[in-house]
């Protein structure tokens, strides 16, 4: 059997989960829930430092960036503008090139604005960035975004923070079918038996913050969406049995007494 | 004396105040951050080098905890 090997644009994944970092009580938990997902890449974002409060704590005094992927992100960017602007200042910080874009369209759903996320991706590629784009779930959206060079696709399940979960299975497995580049289900994940069930569709991965961070219990629910992660890799590797409308015994029928 | 605008808010300092003066100021210089002077972003071999000016506009960015 060949090795099940992740890998988006240059850097070789071991786990399928990708984090969050937002919504936690404190960067102390943000860095205990990191670890129990075992994640080894987790989503930041890019603010003002807070310059009245020197002795603040900061995120990366947690969180070490040369021993887990940041991936920077553009949430809050409502046009391509800002987005652009986000990314440039985090390649800047560290010379990240692997970053997430999204720009979004509405204040009430976060649904991304397709026109400006195509917009800016293409301004991306071209200068250097591998853009991993959060999108609808429209197929040939999400076709239009492979062919202008995005790096990974990453179609919401849900709206974000919504914990609505998989809303649409077929445009999901319609776009991992199209696709050549990973594809990461993102935003809208509530629980773990969602996350199984978008692996075992056959996504790439799935990238989790709220349903985490906004758990009873943080940490223990990072260590179910780990398991839950693997649980859908396999089975989508396994490959589920064929459904039937009527039943077949589990038991051999001859032989009996 | 020079008033310039920091991440939003007036600040007054020095006359031939650098960046990397700015930052030290704030004890960032060894904190991983990008900065924008004027809408440009500056390397950081440019610290030293770039002096702020009279309604100049810096902003000093990081990472925080997002989805």
């Amino acid at each position: 059997m060949t090795k099940d090997t992740f890998k988006i644009a240059d850097k070789s994944l071991k786990s399928r989960l990708i984090v969050g970092t937002g919504k936690y009580k404190n960067f102390s938990e943000t860095a205990k829930a990191v670890q129990a997902s075992g994640a080894d890449m987790v989503t930041v974002a890019v603010r003002r430092v807070n310059i009245l409060d020197k002795k603040k704590p900061i995120l990366t005094d947690y969180l070490n960036p040369k021993k887990i992927i940041f991936l920077p992100n553009t949430a809050g960017c409502f046009s391509s503008e800002e987005a652009l602007r986000t990314l440039r200042l985090a390649r800047e910080m560290g010379g990240w090139k692997l970053v997430k874009l999204e720009v979004l369209g509405d204040k009430k759903t976060l649904y991304p604005n397709m026109i400006e996320t195509i917009k800016s991706t293409k301004i991306l590629v071209k200068e250097g960035f591998k853009v991993m784009v959060y999108c609808t779930d429209d197929p040939l959206l999400a076709k239009k975004l492979e062919d202008n060079g995005a790096s990974a696709i990453m179609p919401l399940a849900s709206p974000i923070g919504s914990g609505l979960g998989l809303q649409n299975k077929i445009n999901i497995s319609l776009i991992i079918k199209q696709s050549k580049v990973p594809v990461i289900v993102d935003a809208g994940i509530g629980t773990a038996s969602d996350a199984t069930i978008a692996m075992e569709l056959g996504c790439d991965g799935v990238l989790i913050n709220s349903a985490i961070a906004n758990s009873k219990k943080p940490i223990l629910m990072a260590k179910a969406f780990k398991d839950a992660v693997i649980s859908g890799r396999n089975s989508f590797l396994a490959g589920r049995m064929k459904m039937n409308n009527f039943a077949s015994p589990s038991s051999p029928s001859s032989g009996l007494i | 004396m020079a008033k310039i605008q920091l991440n939003g808010k007036k600040i007054v300092i020095k006359s031939n105040y650098s960046i990397l003066d700015l930052l030290k100021k704030y004890k960032l210089e060894n904190k991983k951050i990008a900065i924008e002077h004027n809408g440009i972003i500056i390397s950081k071999s440019n610290y030293k080098k770039k002096n702020l000016k009279n309604n100049d506009q810096v902003e000093i960015v990081h990472f925080i905890g997002g989805g």
